[in-house]
């Protein structure tokens, strides 16, 4: 017999995100899902996000993570609540593993959730988390190509961040190229050129977070 | 590999449905993906080998068929199907435009069908 079905796989991932979605609303807070290769300098966005921004907010963090609980603790030191998940090796986080990491974060007052994924630019892509955007974090040492070979994570972001700009006179990364492309497949992509080590350009990447909660808040 | 985790979704929503309507054994589950998924299929066959062998699924086959992507023309708004990977700057049919194009579809994946006895 033939059994006509029409399910979408992630079906269960994806309810348990909207789950999560409603959550953060209710609660009035910005929840962002940070995805970029290993070494991109994810913790290292936190790090710097977390230490300026904590006289206007309360932020909090959930660290993914394969093995180690490193990042965890770098986080954990700007003085924002952190919470680490080990995958064991699992190459993506999903809204299953979020809301366990959930149940040991007080998310009394908070403002901002950074979801931090881990270190992959295919995986995470797939599983919804329930934040309100994806952010794709590409850095300078990576090439400009990246966009083009993984347009999937671009095309859903609302945001790329471009890190490490203080490394550009070293290395053949053609910004204008990579930004091209990121926003062929996504014409509404909003880019931030910044250097965490240096802190060059954050200030707009702070104002687009406030800009994004002050909107969530409103709606 | 994300795959496994998507293929054992797969199995929870086969196992529902067969349940469902009364089947026992499973020969085919048709699973369709856009073109702007992260889905390799390769990956997808092994992971459906390695999670049904041993199992009262064993024995079934993957069937994986790749959506039609539509873009629609930054130049006229023709929406068309690229005929390579290049998505993106694939010259309109209508008007031979290679820029703007933007993406109508992609994301989808979903279990279509299951032959099952």
């Amino acid at each position: 017999m033939e059994i006509p079905v029409i399910r979408p796989l992630l079906e269960a991932n994806d309810k348990r995100a909207g789950e999560l979605r409603r959550g953060f609303a209710r609660r009035g807070v910005l929840a962002l899902n940070i995805i970029s290769s290993p070494g991109a300098g994810k913790t290292s966005l936190l790090e710097r996000t977390l230490r300026d921004l904590a006289p206007e907010f309360r932020m909090a963090v959930v660290e993914g993570d394969l093995q180690t609980s490193n990042d965890a603790r770098r986080v954990a030191a700007t003085g924002a609540r952190a919470v680490q998940i080990n995958t064991e090796g699992g190459c993506h986080l999903d809204s299953a593993l979020v809301a366990a990491a959930l149940e040991k974060l007080d998310m009394d007052g908070v403002d901002i959730l950074f979801i931090e994924n881990v270190g992959n630019l295919v995986c995470p892509v797939e599983f919804d988390c329930g934040e309100d955007a994806k952010i794709a974090l590409l850095s300078v040492t990576e090439g400009d190509d990246k966009p083009e070979k993984y347009p999937q994570l671009f095309h859903r972001a609302a945001a790329m961040v471009l890190n490490k700009t203080d490394l550009l006179p070293y290395v053949d990364f053609n910004t204008a190229r990579a930004i091209a492309f990121a926003r062929k497949t996504n014409p509404n992509l909003e880019v931030f050129e910044l250097s965490c080590r240096t802190g060059t350009g954050l200030a707009a990447w702070y104002d687009w977070l406030r800009n994004a909660l002050k909107t969530k808040r409103n709606a | 590999m994300h795959e496994m985790s998507i293929v054992s979704s797969l199995l929870s929503i086969v196992r529902e449905e067969m349940e469902k309507h009364g089947a026992r054994r499973l020969l085919v589950a048709r699973v369709c993906y856009g073109a702007l998924t992260n889905i390799e299929p390769e990956a997808m066959t092994l992971a459906f080998e390695a999670l049904t062998r041993g199992t009262e699924l064993a024995g079934a086959k993957l069937e994986l068929e790749e959506v039609p992507l539509v873009v629609r023309c930054g130049g006229c708004d023709t929406g068309f199907t690229p005929a390579g990977r290049d998505f993106l700057e694939a010259a309109c049919p209508a008007c031979g435009c290679r820029e703007g194009h933007i993406f109508m579809n992609g994301d989808e994946l979903f279990l279509q069908h299951l032959e099952a006895e």
